[in-house]
């Protein structure tokens, strides 16, 4: 690292010249107001900088991690499919296949706080109170075997959590250990007695296929088959309903309405799927979920209350999804459904017009 | 086919040869004949006769229908959703330098926004004499310059770490593009804020809902960051970070942040996660290296290669590739077909630009035997592209980010190829 920035203060020099000659400021541009700035300025440092006021206890955060978090990471940080592992991974990084978690991985603590509250939920960023933030972080901890059930983490006491691999990096050291020994006149001929092939793309055979056919493979067995792509098709020609009252029933469909519940539906993508080759996720899939049975997926594993809806033969139709959607947690408890609800009613309708273009296949 | 093919042509060397000590008449004897008249040529075609369309059928055009299978293309298996994930630039398929900004790939941390020039806002905060708010309109009337430079994702080829996964120069090497981008430096802005000189640090940030951040020192900052607008003379793509990116040269591509909407200069960096749980390279001892920016000096042979089969059998071949360095320009690469036993230099389309992709070619006349074709880059700082094997030595199997390894491609008699590893 200084052998680089050695070498570019030198390069910035030589390049200063050619730049354009901005000797006095323009006087582009506006002041930034304290409010803006605080309203933006949100990073936090390993050392504190950036940590607002408040707290949170594991207890809470668990809670709050079900809700909104697990649906994603599991339960217990564990990571659903190939959503991230946050808890976990204890002394695997020198092993094959390391596991990167909050725990094993992750140097600084300031790192999830600063992440947490400005990137996550994922699909619904920056909604969570600052103690909210606390309690989460608090739980992975918990989660991690870092902290006792018991544990408030706060504003003062955040600096005292020690991450278990704070020292496991190291600054880039290319320049030293690898540049010197690769630097020079290559071999031309003779370099090498003999080539024999080691590993074979093909036997692995996890290349998606291509039109062209060159590559002639199919997914393995981690692999979703397909395909996303069904929520990207214009909303103007939707799927086929194989039932005549439906078709009807599309027709009558505002066709803007069904774009905008396309947009709407964004939303939802993270956990689940629609249209040709969809799939259950941390969700079920949705086609068909209008004037169908709750809990009707029969490969999903749905929350206990949704399987007491299906025994009682509740029907989703225009008026529960509305309410579900608006409400999610208040209208059944007990989903498992981490989603917060849709605020607006122009959404709901239009998200329901959406997933009401998708006929169970 | 090609067998048939075959026949009516000598090798393109013999051709020469023949050409040189016989003359005139080797010459006609070396040209391919037809035996019965070609209907495209004797027999009017519709295209020949009739009207295409009119100027204004396609007020944006889009390649012609023939070519719809040149596109970005997603490995599904590798990431969770396609929100947060990646897609391949079709580089088997391309020619010269500059990538089309419809065919470069995307990565989305959470999906490809939409915001309006009207919306865009840009604050500079921080370690600066006045904290200022710049519109998009403010950022055009700041003094503007050009330049080319590619972007890589620092995971590309990641997924060979361990291994020949994926059969296809696009899904190995395809997390590059290659723009020419119009922008202000970003010297220029933080001059124009007065930042403060014991400001040894920049953070960026984007305006997603991924916020996606990244700390960069101050001298990079002052050397040739663009705040970019433009790519390829038109205006930035959705999925590139319209209205406004960071272009951060040479280095690896998470650091160019789209959307970007915030500047702060600080004293130390942020460790954010985007630059401490990710993009950091473990090694085999479980110690990680950070700060790892730079992007090490690459190539790779983009054709022939897996989806780039060769269909026209032995003789005259076109074996060209892509190298590039964030140390540099690209001073040579040389190419073996054997797998490393000889190597041969191959022709720079032009000289070799500073942080920009360069376009080799080696014409050569094929034997129609296998081949093991891999491509080697120098750049101006000496540095050879290292193989697989000198890369494990040193860093292990688990980085999986900064693999600039030579890569091998098995071509077969039948022209097909194959993503392999040799000894």
């Amino acid at each position: 690292m200084s052998k680089f920035l050695k070498s570019l203060s030198l390069a910035a020099v030589a390049t200063m010249l050619s730049l354009p000659a901005v000797a006095q400021p323009l006087g582009l541009g506006r002041a930034a107001l304290p409010e803006e700035i605080s309203a933006w300025n949100l990073d936090i440092h390993p050392d504190g900088t950036g940590l607002p006021d408040g707290e949170g206890d594991v207890l809470d955060g668990e809670e709050i991690f079900a809700t909104k978090c697990a649906a994603c990471h599991g339960d217990f940080a564990e990571g659903i499919d190939n959503w991230p592992k946050l808890a976990g991974g204890k002394g695997t990084l020198n092993r094959e296949d390391p596991v990167k978690t909050v725990g094993s991985y992750w140097p600084y603590l300031s790192t999830t706080f600063d992440y947490i509250r400005r990137s996550m939920p994922y699909g619904n960023a920056g909604t969570l109170t600052n103690d909210e933030v606390y309690a989460i972080v608090a739980y992975i901890l918990y989660s991690n075997d870092l902290v006792e059930d018991d544990f408030v983490l706060s504003k003062d006491n955040f600096l005292d959590v020690k991450m278990p691999n704070a020292d496991g990096f190291i600054q880039d050291n290319r320049m030293e250990v690898e540049i010197p020994q690769w630097t020079g006149e290559p071999c031309m001929t003779d370099c090498k007695d003999k080539v024999e092939v080691t590993m074979r793309a093909l036997v692995l055979d996890v290349t998606p296929e291509t039109a062209d056919g060159a590559t002639e493979t199919k997914a393995s067995a981690t692999t979703e088959p397909k395909e996303e792509a069904a929520a990207e098709q214009p909303a103007a020609t939707p799927e086929p309903a194989p039932a005549q009252e439906q078709e009807a029933e599309i027709a009558a469909v505002d066709p803007a309405l069904i774009e905008d519940g396309e947009k709407v539906f964004r939303k939802c993508k993270a956990c689940h799927q629609v249209g040709d080759g969809a799939k259950n996720r941390s969700g079920p899939v949705l086609n068909g979920v209008v004037g169908a049975t709750v809990g009707h997926i029969e490969d999903f594993k749905y929350s206990k209350a949704f399987k007491e809806k299906n025994d009682e033969g509740m029907v989703w139709n225009d008026e529960t999804l509305a309410a579900f959607l608006a409400g999610p947690k208040a209208y059944i408890k007990g989903t498992k459904m981490g989603f917060g609800g849709l605020k607006k009613e122009s959404d709901i309708e239009a998200v329901i017009a959406y997933l009401s273009t998708f006929s169970q296949q | 086919m090609s067998d048939a093919f075959d026949n009516l042509r000598p090798s393109r060397r013999a051709f020469l040869r023949g050409a040189a000590t016989a003359g005139v008449g080797a010459m006609a004897a070396g040209t391919a004949r037809a035996e019965t008249p070609d209907p495209l040529i004797t027999e009017p075609q519709e295209w020949a006769q009739s009207f295409g369309d009119g100027v204004d059928a396609t007020p944006y055009g889009m390649p012609i229908r023939f070519e719809d299978d040149v596109i970005r293309r997603n490995v599904e298996w590798l990431t969770a959703d396609t929100i947060s994930s990646i897609n391949f630039t079709p580089i088997h398929a391309l020619d010269g330098t500059i990538t089309p900004q419809g065919a470069a790939f995307e990565r989305h941390h959470s999906g490809a926004i939409e915001l309006r020039k009207e919306d865009y806002r840009l604050m500079i905060n921080g370690m600066v004499e006045k904290p200022l708010v710049f519109t998009y309109a403010d950022l055009e009337r700041f003094p503007r310059e050009n330049h080319v430079y590619f972007c890589e994702c620092a995971a590309n080829t990641g997924m060979e770490w361990a291994g020949a996964q994926l059969n296809g120069a696009q899904f190995t090497h395809g997390m590059i593009h290659n723009m020419e981008y119009s922008g202000v430096p970003l010297r220029t802005l933080l001059e124009e804020a007065g930042y403060d000189t014991a400001g040894k640090w920049v953070y960026v940030e984007g305006a997603d809902a991924s916020s996606n951040g990244r700390s960069i020192p101050m001298e990079k900052a002052l050397d040739d960051v663009l705040v970019a607008f433009k790519a390829n003379g038109e205006a930035l793509r959705k999925e590139h970070g319209y209205p406004v990116r960071l272009v951060v040269p040479g280095w690896e591509g998470n650091m160019w942040i789209k959307w970007i909407r915030r500047i702060e200069v600080m004293d130390a960096p942020v460790e954010s996660r985007e630059e401490t749980s990710k993009y950091t390279d473990t090694l085999a001892d479980g110690i990680s290296r950070k700060w790892t920016w730079e992007m090490d000096a690459k190539s790779v042979v983009t054709s022939p290669s897996p989806q780039a089969p060769i269909t026209h059998g032995k003789g005259p071949l076109v074996i060209t590739g892509l190298a590039w360095s964030g140390r540099g320009a690209i001073t040579r690469v040389d190419v073996s077909r054997d797998g490393g036993k000889t190597w041969e230099t191959a022709r720079l389309a032009k000289p070799g630009e500073k942080r920009a992709l360069t376009r080799f070619y080696l014409d050569v006349d094929w034997d129609g035997e296998e081949m093991f074709l891999q491509s080697r880059a120098m750049d101006e700082t000496g540095y050879v592209q290292p193989t697989k094997t000198q890369l494990r030595e040193v860093r292990g199997l688990n980085s999986i980010y900064h693999n600039n390894c030579i890569q091998t491609w098995w071509v077969r008699p039948n022209g097909e190829a194959e993503n392999v590893e040799v000894s």
